[in-house]
């Protein structure tokens, strides 16, 4: 069984909480789909995403050059960090030189990624999610189960319960209207007498030097505006050439993601405010490997809007933590086994090949074919799971000549008289919810022979 | 048959000596023979010259699926040998023929053009597009049915638009449908979601694949009709194996044996 399998089995376990999270993220993939028929020309800007990426891509070493020699003129100061490791003693050394103690964060997947969050915490320093579902997810602590919708999975009621613990709201009281006002006056604290802001990048433009955050909340911009030290992360396939680009990706975003428009606030950050230093940290970890891997190489393209996520009829049933990588869904699937192909292989039967990811992707990724790939390889790395493996070469010997079929086929009408439990036992995956289905007493291949198509 | 016949495109193929091959995928043959005879009549009352090459077992896509694409090639070559010498080979299951009309040139190392993959059709798209059936007389089906739209046969063949993509409305079943006789169409709510099957998915995942499975009868029933009918067996037999065992108050019934009502 895989590791996606044993985890889906436990959130499917509770038949209220799978059906109201397949509604709540199918009814975002709807609105995405109200948005994106409302732009007549929406499959060619698709395309336009796709290949701007793939040019951007093959000239990422220039651009990103570009991007640095712009930004610096600009007056921000640019690193660079080979792997998780680098950005995070990189982040930890530029707070400790200025004495700051406490970080406002906006959302950022790279911090997930690089458990940047620990490794400050562990050091002395307070991070504060500001994102309103990652405030959620940190006093849960517990990861967020989407990368848009970090507490999609949890009930306004947990919510209530953890504020009512954390910031000291009214007993019983889930109003979400109630509780977003009580997360906002905490946060406001925390805006304005924090040490440093930190943000994430959702563009970084080569040609002017500027990047670009969007967000709902007016959170990231809360932070930046006060803290006299903003550091922003990005990993280094989030540069694009020009405006003219940036505009093909800001009509595509949110209407992916949310299905809005826009995002609420898309800031740029081109030059400091008056005594305030801006830090950009450029990270690989493992993205150039990523860019050799001519066979994957196109999951580099992603925007990180979530629509594969929303779409995926598995992960709506199964949700964010059946999955072992921190990203799930097709997205989550493939940037996993890129990442540690051992380790994450357990999320590649998570996918019943609908193909409905590659479908809603604004920079048509072919996330379902590269998962159909990564299973062709399973086999090679060890990881392929030994049930299944049995199953293929049994169907593969009982097809391996018409000869051994018609035996096959004649040896299965024995099902027909067997008893149940011999049938239905838990070696029979299928009949564990569904019943078998009948063999004919007569193969189509029979009836031909014996002249009985007509 | 006249009708049928005055109902062809004028064109310079001459429809009576193509020489078609009646590709029957194995759980077809073994499982849903009807299916396999319901083809065979429809192509033969077009006028059409088919035949059903024997030693046909199956073309690989399972193992494929599952992870096992190597596993397909012998099987692959299998299907190249007999099918050799035919004009064009359908077959009624939407994912098999989608399955040898991409995988093949790759797993063969040949053109598409060189090899099966260029001339395989699953039934619906062949009926619509290449013999473009604007009638059939004797068709008559007087029941509700809920189209169901098959990943494969939609997302990857075509034989619908995808309800994700910004292109214009179309469904070649609801218009092979249409021509029958009687017959109430509808579709669900969630017009293409996924029913939950997907080959080995279904065992690997059962979990999910069940529940994916009663989710979408569910929205098949919730349209008030008798029967689900598409375009691939695979999904209706793992949907019927839950309609079984949850004695649903809905049937499944594959499209060309709705087309072939009356031959």
């Amino acid at each position: 069984m895989s590791s996606h399998s044993k985890g889906a089995e436990k959130f499917l376990a509770d038949k209220e909480r799978t059906k109201w999270h397949d509604q709540a993220l199918f009814f975002v993939r709807e609105k995405r789909d109200r948005m994106a028929h409302g732009v007549p020309e929406w499959e060619a800007l698709r395309q336009l995403a796709s290949d701007t990426k793939l040019h951007t891509m093959t000239h990422l070493a220039d651009y990103l050059e570009e991007f640095e020699r712009n930004a610096t003129a600009n007056g921000l100061h640019v690193h660079w960090a080979k792997d998780a490791d680098e950005m995070n003693s990189l982040v930890l050394s530029l707070l400790q030189e200025r004495g700051a103690k406490t970080l406002v964060k906006s959302k950022s997947m790279l911090a997930e990624e690089c458990g940047m969050n620990p490794y400050l915490m562990e050091r002395g320093i307070d991070v504060i999610e500001t994102d309103l579902g990652e405030r959620i997810m940190q006093f849960l602590q517990k990861p967020p189960s989407h990368i848009v919708l970090p507490a999609i999975h949890v009930k306004r009621e947990e919510v209530g319960k953890v504020f009512e613990e954390k910031l000291g709201s009214e007993h019983g009281n889930s109003d979400p209207t109630y509780l977003t006002h009580e997360a906002r006056k905490a946060l406001r604290q925390n805006f304005l007498h924090a040490d440093a802001s930190m943000t994430g990048v959702n563009f970084a433009v080569a040609k002017s030097g500027a990047f670009v955050v969007c967000t709902n909340e007016g959170n990231a911009d809360m932070g930046t505006s006060f803290a006299p030290l903003h550091i922003a992360i990005m990993g280094l396939e989030k540069v694009i050439p020009d405006y003219e680009a940036l505009a093909i990706y800001l009509r595509l975003l949110a209407r992916s993601a949310t299905g809005q428009p826009s995002t609420t606030y898309t800031s740029h950050y081109r030059r400091p405010i008056n005594g305030q230093e801006i830090h950009v940290i450029i990270v690989d970890n493992g993205r150039s490997e990523i860019l050799r891997n001519e066979a994957h190489r196109n999951m580099l393209k992603c925007l990180r809007c979530g629509a594969c996520i929303n779409t995926c009829p598995v992960y709506r049933r199964t949700g964010g933590y059946s999955y072992s990588y921190f990203i799930p869904g097709p997205i989550g699937v493939n940037l996993g086994m890129l990442r540690d192909v051992k380790r994450y292989s357990g999320n590649v039967s998570a996918c019943s090949l609908c193909y409905s990811c590659q479908n809603v992707c604004p920079a048509k990724i072919d996330l379902a074919d590269q998962i159909y790939d990564w299973r062709q390889r399973l086999d090679e790395h060890q990881v392929a799971d030994r049930k299944k493996k049995v199953m293929v070469k049994a169907m593969k010997l009982a097809m391996k000549s018409p000869w051994i079929f018609r035996r096959a086929l004649s040896a299965a009408q024995l099902i027909r008289v067997m008893p149940r439990w011999m049938i239905y036992n838990r070696l029979n995956a299928w009949g564990i919810d569904r019943e078998l289905p009948t063999f004919a007493p007569k193969s189509f291949e029979q009836m031909w022979r014996s002249g009985e198509v007509k | 048959m006249e009708s049928f016949r005055a109902s062809l495109p004028e064109t310079d193929i001459s429809y009576s000596i193509m020489k078609i091959g009646l590709f029957v995928p194995c759980y077809v043959n073994a499982c849903f023979p009807q299916v396999g005879v319901a083809s065979y009549r429809l192509l033969k009352e077009l006028g059409l010259d088919v035949d059903y090459p024997l030693g046909q077992t199956c073309c690989g896509q399972p193992m494929a699926n599952g992870g096992f694409e190597k596993d397909a090639l012998h099987l692959a070559e299998h299907m190249e040998k007999i099918f050799e010498g035919y004009d064009y080979v359908v077959g009624p299951s939407a994912s098999c023929v989608v399955f040898v009309k991409e995988k093949y040139p790759r797993l063969l190392h040949k053109e598409a053009h060189a090899c099966l993959s260029g001339r395989i059709y699953e039934i619906c798209e062949f009926l619509h597009d290449v013999v473009k059936v604007k009638e059939l007389p004797k068709a008559h089906f007087p029941h509700k049915v809920s189209i169901h739209n098959s990943c494969h046969g939609e997302r990857l063949l075509g034989l619908s638009s995808p309800s994700e993509l910004v292109v214009p409305r179309q469904s070649k079943l609801r218009d092979l449908l249409s021509l029958v006789d009687a017959v109430e169409i509808a579709e669900p709510k969630r017009v293409d979601e996924c029913c939950g099957f997907g080959g080995l998915f279904s065992v690997e995942e059962t979990a999910t694949s069940a529940c994916m499975g009663r989710d979408k009868i569910a929205d098949h029933i919730s349209t008030g009709t008798e029967y689900i009918t598409g375009a691939d067996s695979s999904c209706l037999m793992h949907m019927q194996g839950l309609i079984d065992r949850e004695k649903l108050p809905i049937k499944t019934r594959h499209i060309v044996e709705i087309l072939a009502t009356g031959l």
